[in-house]
């Protein structure tokens, strides 16, 4: 058993099983809005607004940013245990990371109930 | 064309400052010999040349190496195999430390292959004859218990390049599989406990180097899928 203390999960197998979870709803998120698109060529403000005011399309969103945020800190955590050597280097890449995603996250959350 | 180039990893730690390539002249006679009867024939020229050999037929695995980029077993890979315009280039096994020129320090690949308690543990009370096993649980090790411990599979890794002290390796997880389904073994949860972690297993990125090198042609990404199975039915 390895410990760890700054992963999404603290588990191997929990951040394993979010990884995928999320990437599955990332790729619905995006084929919905890629068919949505597709299907609206003459997309204006008010059709687009109007989407985004039905609280289905607001969780729905949320969720994506949600599986993103935590996507993106398993993934990255990643990528920093393997390549940054140096302890203050990768402690610092990671609470530099872990910072930014959540600014993102709150951001998003403004801009979907704030519009 | 009997004459073969070959390049070979030096350094004599003793002697030199840095490791270099050495190039050798070799005449195969036109036979296609294993890369091992090459080493041979270098050996004859520079006696000094040091690297790892034993059984000579692919079972004890002491002759891992790195032929033309691709890991395997010197003494059952022919020249036929490797050789790209009438040159070979030998390298030690990738990512662990050279102690002389294609001998390599396996500690941390043992030190992994420990991790797992590699041995059949069970506490009931041993029967007077052996622990049987249905032909059918039998099968079930097919695939993982001819694992000769070459290290082939582990050194072509990319986890295990960048963090060989964390990651127990596609050698070390096929071994751990291997008594994970073992009928006869009872320390299956204990085994499980030290596996969740995100390096220990989870570190495995699917790259599948490991299956590609294989000598024994074995599957270690289909045994560390199969740990992560019984570790999400266990944990569900």
């Amino acid at each position: 058993m390895v410990t760890n203390i700054t992963s999404f999960g603290r588990s191997g197998l929990s951040d394993w099983l979010m990884q995928r979870v999320s990437a599955v709803i990332m790729a619905l998120y995006t084929v919905f809005l890629v068919a949505y698109l597709l299907f609206n060529p003459g997309l204006d403000y008010y059709t687009w607004s109007g989407l985004f005011d039905q609280t289905w399309m607001r969780i729905f969103s949320l969720l994506t940013f949600i599986s993103l945020a935590a996507h993106a800190w398993i993934g990255l955590w990643t990528v920093t245990t393997d390549y940054l050597k140096s302890t203050p280097q990768r402690v610092g890449a990671q609470m530099l990371i872990i910072l930014a995603i959540f600014v993102y996250l709150v951001w998003s959350i403004q801009i979907l109930w704030g519009a | 064309m009997s004459n073969l180039q070959v390049s070979v990893y030096r350094y004599n730690p003793e002697t030199d400052s840095a490791p270099y390539m050495q190039e050798f002249q070799v005449d195969t006679k036109g036979r296609d010999l294993m890369v091992l009867d090459v080493l041979h024939l270098m050996k004859e020229q520079d006696s000094a040349l040091a690297f790892r050999r034993s059984c000579r037929e692919g079972v004890c695995g002491s002759d891992g190496m790195n032929m033309n980029g691709k890991n395997g077993l010197a003494c059952i890979t022919p020249l036929s195999e490797v050789i790209k315009d009438n040159k070979l280039v030998l390298r030690p096994l990738p990512g662990l430390p050279v102690i002389r020129d294609m001998v390599v320090d396996m500690g941390l690949f043992y030190k992994q292959y420990e991790r797992i308690q590699p041995y059949l543990q069970n506490d009931t009370p041993a029967p007077a004859i052996e622990r049987l096993q249905s032909p059918e649980d039998r099968e079930k090790l097919d695939g993982l218990y001819e694992c000769i411990l070459c290290a082939c599979c582990s050194t072509a890794c990319p986890s295990f390049w960048w963090n060989p002290e964390k990651f127990v390796g596609p050698a070390g997880l096929l071994q751990s599989y291997r008594f994970l389904v073992d009928t006869r073994d009872t320390a299956t949860q204990e085994r499980l406990s030290e596996l969740e972690d995100p390096f220990s297993v989870f570190r495995c990125r699917g790259i599948m180097n490991c299956v590609a090198v294989c000598p024994k042609g074995l599957n270690p990404t289909r045994a560390i899928g199969k740990i992560r199975e019984m570790l999400l039915a266990e944990a569900t």
